[in-house]
Parts: C-alpha cells; sequence; structure tokens
C-alpha cells in the first residue's frame, strides 16, 4: 500500500504484469475512489461550464453523454484533465485526486462572477470495471446493465443508485460506475463473485501508457499546453463566440507549438523512465524528453511517451547507464482491446 | 523465511550462497524481489570478470525501476544464470534458488563470516 495523495491505495494485489494481463484478456475491477467528483448547479451552470474548459459541452446531446476536456489556465497550460458530464442538475466533472487543490482554488476563483454553485461530492465512492469481459461481469452485479449496453464510448445511464458510463483508462471495453459509499463494497464483491479481479495502481499505470491516455504530471502540468500532449483534438474552437479559460493562449500556441507527444518502442533490454533525455543525432542538437516509460506486458517490450521536436526523425536514442539505447518513434498508442495499434513512422 | 546457515546477507539485499570449494552464489533476497515488484529485464556480468566486494556487477529492472546489484565479496565470475536473460520473473517466484544471479570463485573464502547473518540481515530490513 501507498500513500497517494493522502489516500492509501494499492500498487498492486499480487502481480502487476498478470493484473495487467486480465484487465487486456478478462476482467479487473479498480477502486478509484480517489477520483475527484464536482457537480454543478445554478441558472448559469452552462454557460460556466463552457467558459471553464477547452471543449466544449455544447456537444453533449444527450443527458449523462460525457467528454474528455483540458482545464487550462491563461498561459494555456493544462491545469488538469476531466471528464465532463452532462446531468439533469447540470454537470459533472470528474477530475484527478493529484490536482484537487489547484482545480478548487482555481474555480472557485473563476467563478466569481457566474450564478452557479459547486459540490464536492465525497459522499461518493467510484469502481472501473475493465476489460473484454466487463459488460458480462457488470450484467452479474445490480448495476442498470441493459442500459449501459446500447451506449457508445463515453455515454453514461442512471439506474439503482449508481451512474455508469462506458469509459475508463485502460483502452480496453469498460466503465466507470459512482455510487454512494454504503453501496461500494457491495458491488465489489458483486463484481469479484462474477469473476473480475482487484488491479493496483501499478497496471493502472501499465494500462493507460499502452492505451496512450495521459497522466497528469507527466505528460502533461501548467506549463504544457492540449497542442504538446496530444490533445489537441480536446481544444475546440468551432464557436467562434464561445470564449473559454486559456482560449487567447491557446490560439497563439496552436500556430507555434512546435513539440508534440510521440510514442517510442524500444527492440533493446531497458526502460526509458520520466524525465530521460532522447536525442536524434550525435551532436544532440535537439532533444526530447521522456514523459513516462515501462515495460509493455501486451508487446513484451519497453515503451516510452516522449515530448519531441516536431519533425520527421523516425529512430531517436537515449544513454542509459552509459549505454546508447535506440527507440522507435511512432505513435502515442500502443494498445487498443487487447491487439498492438502503434504505427511507427517511415 | 529460514534460508539456511550457508547463506549470507548484504544490507543492500543481495544474498550469497557458499559451497565447500569457495564458490559463492549471489542473487537477490525476497525482501528485495518483493519491494521491486515484477522484474522484467536482467543484465548479468561477463564470465571472467574480476570483481571487488560490494562493487556494481548487475543491473535488476522492474516495472517500478532499475537497480544495481552488488556483489557480496571479492572474486572471479565463473558462471551466469542466462536463464534469466529469458526468464526474469524466477527472481520473484524463486528468489534463493531458480533466481540466483552469478557464482564468483572466492579470493578469500573466511571473508564469508563477515557478512550479514540472515537474522542480522532481517532485522535491518526492519530499521
Amino acid at each position: 500500500m501507498v500513500d497517494f495523495h493522502g489516500w492509501s491505495m494499492p500498487i498492486h494485489y499480487g502481480s502487476q504484469i498478470s493484473e495487467h494481463n486480465t484487465v487486456r484478456q478478462n476482467c479487473g475491477i479498480f477502486d478509484v475512489s480517489h477520483m475527484t467528483i464536482l457537480d454543478f448547479h445554478g441558472p448559469d451552470v452552462e454557460r460556466f461550464v463552457r467558459k471553464l474548459i477547452s471543449n466544449d459541452v455544447r456537444k453533449l446531446s444527450e443527458i449523462y453523454d460525457g467528454l474528455y476536456s483540458a482545464m487550462v489556465n491563461d498561459k494555456g497550460g493544462v491545469i488538469d484533465d476531466l471528464i465532463a458530464y452532462k446531468m439533469e442538475f447540470g454537470y459533472r466533472l470528474v477530475v484527478n485526486c493529484a490536482t484537487r487543490g489547484e482545480d478548487l482554488k482555481w474555480i472557485s476563483n473563476k467563478s466569481k462572477d457566474f450564478d452557479v454553485l459547486m459540490e464536492e461530492r465525497d459522499d461518493l465512492s467510484m469502481m472501473a470495471i475493465q476489460g473484454p469481459k466487463s459488460l458480462e461481469v457488470l450484467g452479474k452485479c445490480p448495476t442498470p446493465v441493459n442500459l449501459l449496453k446500447a451506449k457508445k464510448r463515453q455515454q453514461g445511464v442512471y439506474g439503482n443508485d449508481m451512474f455508469a458510463a462506458k469509459t475508463g483508462y485502460t483502452g480496453e471495453l469498460g466503465f466507470e460506475v459512482i455510487l454512494p459509499h454504503s453501496k461500494a463494497v457491495g458491488l465489489w464483491n458483486d463484481a469479484i463473485k462474477a469473476g473480475a479481479k482487484p488491479i493496483g495502481l501499478g497496471a493502472r499505470d501499465t494500462l493507460r501508457l499502452e492505451a496512450g491516455m495521459n497522466l497528469y504530471g507527466f505528460e502533461m502540468d501548467d506549463s504544457i499546453s492540449p497542442f504538446e500532449c496530444n490533445m489537441s483534438w480536446t481544444v475546440d474552437f468551432s464557436d467562434e463566440a464561445r470564449d473559454f479559460f486559456g482560449k487567447r493562449a491557446l490560439l497563439k500556441k496552436s500556430k507555434e507549438s512546435n513539440l508534440e507527444l510521440v510514442g517510442l518502442v524500444l527492440e533493446e533490454r531497458s526502460i526509458l523512465r520520466q524525465g530521460q533525455e532522447v536525442y536524434f543525432d550525435e551532436k544532440k542538437a535537439l532533444k526530447g524528453l521522456v514523459t513516462s516509460g515501462t515495460y509493455s506486458p501486451t508487446l513484451g517490450k519497453p515503451i516510452a511517451m516522449a515530448r519531441v521536436p516536431k519533425f520527421s526523425e523516425n529512430t531517436c536514442f537515449a544513454e542509459v547507464r552509459g549505454k546508447k539505447v535506440f527507440a522507435k518513434i511512432g505513435t502515442p498508442k500502443f494498445v487498443k482491446e487487447g491487439k498492438e495499434i502503434f504505427k511507427e513512422r517511415l | 523465511m529460514n534460508v539456511s546457515n550457508q547463506v549470507r546477507f548484504l544490507a543492500s539485499h543481495e544474498w550469497g550462497r557458499i559451497d565447500e570449494e569457495g564458490v559463492l552464489t549471489v542473487g537477490i533476497s525476497d525482501h528485495a524481489q518483493d519491494l521491486l515488484g515484477d522484474i522484467v529485464f536482467i543484465e548479468l556480468p561477463d564470465i571472467g570478470k574480476e570483481l571487488e566486494a560490494e562493487e556494481e556487477t548487475a543491473i535488476v529492472e522492474s516495472v517500478k525501476a532499475a537497480s544495481d546489484v552488488y556483489t557480496p565479496l571479492s572474486g572471479e565470475v565463473i558462471e551466469i544464470n542466462e536463464k534469466l536473460l529469458d526468464e526474469p520473473e524466477l527472481v520473484n517466484s524463486s528468489p534463493y534458488e531458480d533466481g540466483w544471479f552469478f557464482k564468483i570463485r572466492l579470493n578469500e573464502a573466511s571473508a564469508f563470516e563477515d557478512l550479514m547473518t540472515e537474522d542480522e540481515y532481517n532485522a535491518s530490513c526492519e530499521e
């Protein structure tokens, strides 16, 4: 168990790699109650949420639909990444636990001129059920599973006191269920009885990295713009009349930014970890920085994500313990639904 | 876990098992493999290499971190466990048997007695 921003959480329940493989091949359950759930109510709620985040919640057509977004500061840096859901009462934002303090400060400060109320839902737990068999597992639990079947990714349903959405942090079919604390242990036990295995933080990290999903403090922070961490698609400029925090800086950065996030695959027996520099020629004229790196259990090779200058090199190298280690450059996505999807640059 | 009285330890979590010919088999402790988590790569020394006591000799890389493995005593590397190159997980599943790293012919077999006993090592892990 480790202290994760004040939450006592397991790195693994036995073996991290076998937990990883369980989610790729079967079904795993994660207790992600550390995530911060913020509900927004009030007459100005839509106007405020459209101003708060870089993606546009006006795209959400049905109730319980969600979208991924960034919250951006005045310099265009990412304060946090989040999922915003449309609710009956307004909007629900699920933000990171590590950034909770900064988020709350920013939001409280920025909401002063709006008739909007933010409620932190620390009365709710959150369970992630992920893997090709996750729908089957949920079918054996008292969840609104019949409603869920027909839903697309990032859409949710409500029933039996549970808000459940088809989403996750693994690249597999999966669901995140938000429910009262009093029901959380019951759902956990039901899911385990139905065949799900408990998964710790370690496998959560290798799964998200294989899936090419960002982790705050690694791929992004408040000095990195969405364009530099593969989140351009979450910045929505389409409604020119919509102003949002950080928009002016992002309009400028969308033209100027010369860094991008790429995926690295290594054929060598060495893992590149966060903070490792990578180079493209002997003179080391240009360099990039590894944001996350691990051993990919699915590929059976080391993988990494790196922020590098935008140009068309297809290999790079790092110096690890005095040795040169080469990596192929490609898409910052490695695995989806159990299969390798990494595309190396030609 | 009681390993045997022929096994001694370094505080940095290596164990060494001595035989009658003064050959020391070296690996990492059960406690160390547990701390490291799933082990994915291992680098072993070249056969014939002369080692000084507590010199960095091998590298063990787990999902969490890369760590140096130190030789408990001075001597010449005479054998390495090549199986670990393809099955590094042996260090997790069998740290004191199948998961050994390398063997050295000790320069001075008597130095073995200066290493930590299992009880001393266990006590140092609890500190």
